[in-house]
């Protein structure tokens, strides 16, 4: 298998301290790497560099063999989708929600609805198509946040503690869903949790952030 | 009756032009430098919203007297042959409203979820798409700040009448027709008139209220 991404020597500094060092990290394309530590260890900080939404101090990325800098900031970000923590839903209806990252690439309309409508259905949430985002369980949120990413068909998927705040139940669905979808899909995802179900259910690999540094 | 005064809807109708074109060139202003308020961080910032928040609560009748200082003919900007015309009530009232549209527009959009932007850029916006998209999400606030603008300049007299010069058929408002109706006496016009403006004001915010609740049941 090719190696989609490469870290070497990543430095992430915010209010003059280093909040996350990486000394390396690889991932090979289609696999499925869990972030796990504890709050403030750098986890989330780690998905947002690789969302290149911050920028580190130093080190080195590569994506897909090639560097990082070399890829201008809005076509990498359109390669890849991110899932925030909070499902951040925009007010307006689920439909326009997931079809939200397909029109921002100016995607056709036709293929928006089919995208859409495939999305729904693989995550069990069809029935929600035209309901208010704001009228929605949190479960339910967390599936139309989640079905907005993958309707992107992006080459890297980032979730950030996919299954937080949610209860036993829809917690224990959502992560059955997930591992038959990851399984299919062949996306590469990397996602942060503090759960070790999490990460024996849907992980290949597993990295441990601790006061952000990597545990090797 | 008043309203069979062809004068009474001249005096109207240039009242909704003058305040609904201050508006407009308000927000033109307000909503771009009301976003870079809200969303950016550049040295300064502090001292620019400061002004803009002292800026809502400018009285008319003081921006009057400097827009009136700067257009006489003796002004700096007298060469342009502003002065007594809509065209100074405009930049007058632009002055009055652009500050209470700008402030108004960055509370609206810093009291949005910050890491929806960041979520908005994980998607794919470009910078455009994703100031578009914070504004379709504080479209009720921003609808908001948009008829307090509306209701600043309309409701004003003080500035008209310095900049404007009340004169009959070409620079007489609303305003200013009804405080000239009660200097001379005259108030069953007066309160017509006031009853006119008042009718236009709650018209126009009817509508925009219209607009901003059906946005609200999304």
């Amino acid at each position: 298998m090719s190696m989609l991404l490469d870290i070497r020597d990543l430095v992430v500094y915010r209010a003059g301290r280093p909040v996350l060092e990486i000394k390396r990290l690889s991932i090979e394309k289609g696999r499925v790497l869990a972030v796990a530590g504890p709050n403030g260890s750098g986890k989330t900080t780690l998905l947002l560099v690789l969302a290149r939404i911050l920028k580190p101090a130093g080190g080195k990325i590569q994506f897909d063999g090639q560097a990082l800098e070399n890829i201008p900031d809005l076509k990498y970000r359109r390669l890849i989708g991110l899932v925030m923590q909070d499902s951040l839903l925009l007010n307006c209806s689920v439909f326009d929600n997931v079809a939200t990252g397909l029109r921002f690439r100016h995607i056709p309309k036709i293929e928006v609805t089919r995208r859409v409508g495939d999305w729904l259905e693989r995550l069990g949430i069809s029935h929600l198509r035209q309901r208010p985002a704001s009228q929605l369980s949190g479960g339910e949120a967390r599936r139309v946040a989640l079905a907005r990413a993958f309707a992107l068909q992006p080459d890297l998927l980032l979730l950030d503690e996919p299954f937080s705040a949610l209860d036993r139940s829809s917690r224990h669905k959502l992560q059955e869903d997930l591992k038959k979808i990851l399984a299919g899909a062949n996306i590469t995802t990397i996602f942060s949790t503090h759960s070790e179900t999490d990460v024996q259910k849907l992980a290949d690999l597993k990295i441990e952030l601790d006061g952000g540094k990597l545990e090797v | 009756m008043i309203f069979n005064n062809p004068d009474v809807w001249e005096i109207t109708l240039l009242s909704i032009k003058v305040s609904g074109l201050a508006t407009l060139i308000s927000l033109l202003i307000g909503l771009p430098l009301g976003t870079i308020l809200a969303l950016s961080k550049f040295p300064g910032r502090s001292v620019l919203l400061t002004f803009v928040n002292t800026g809502m609560a400018l009285p008319p009748v003081v921006v009057g007297l400097a827009v009136a200082m700067a257009l006489w003919r003796s002004g700096p900007l007298g060469g342009l042959h502003l002065i007594y015309t809509p065209t100074a009530i405009v930049i007058a009232q632009v002055i009055i409203s652009a500050p209470v549209v700008t402030g108004l527009s960055a509370a609206a959009l810093q009291a949005l979820d910050p890491r929806l932007r960041l979520q908005l850029l994980g998607l794919g916006a470009s910078r455009l798409q994703m100031v578009f998209s914070i504004w379709r999400e504080a479209r009720l606030p921003l609808l908001a700040a948009l008829m307090a603008g509306f209701g600043a300049v309309i409701s004003e007299v003080g500035a008209s009448m310095m900049v404007g010069g009340n004169i009959r058929h070409q620079t007489r408002v609303l305003t200013t027709a009804i405080v000239l109706e009660t200097n001379i006496g005259d108030f069953a016009r007066a309160i017509a008139l006031g009853v006119l403006l008042l009718l236009i004001t709650f018209l126009i915010n009817f509508a925009l209220t219209w607009i901003q609740q059906k946005g609200a049941k999304r």
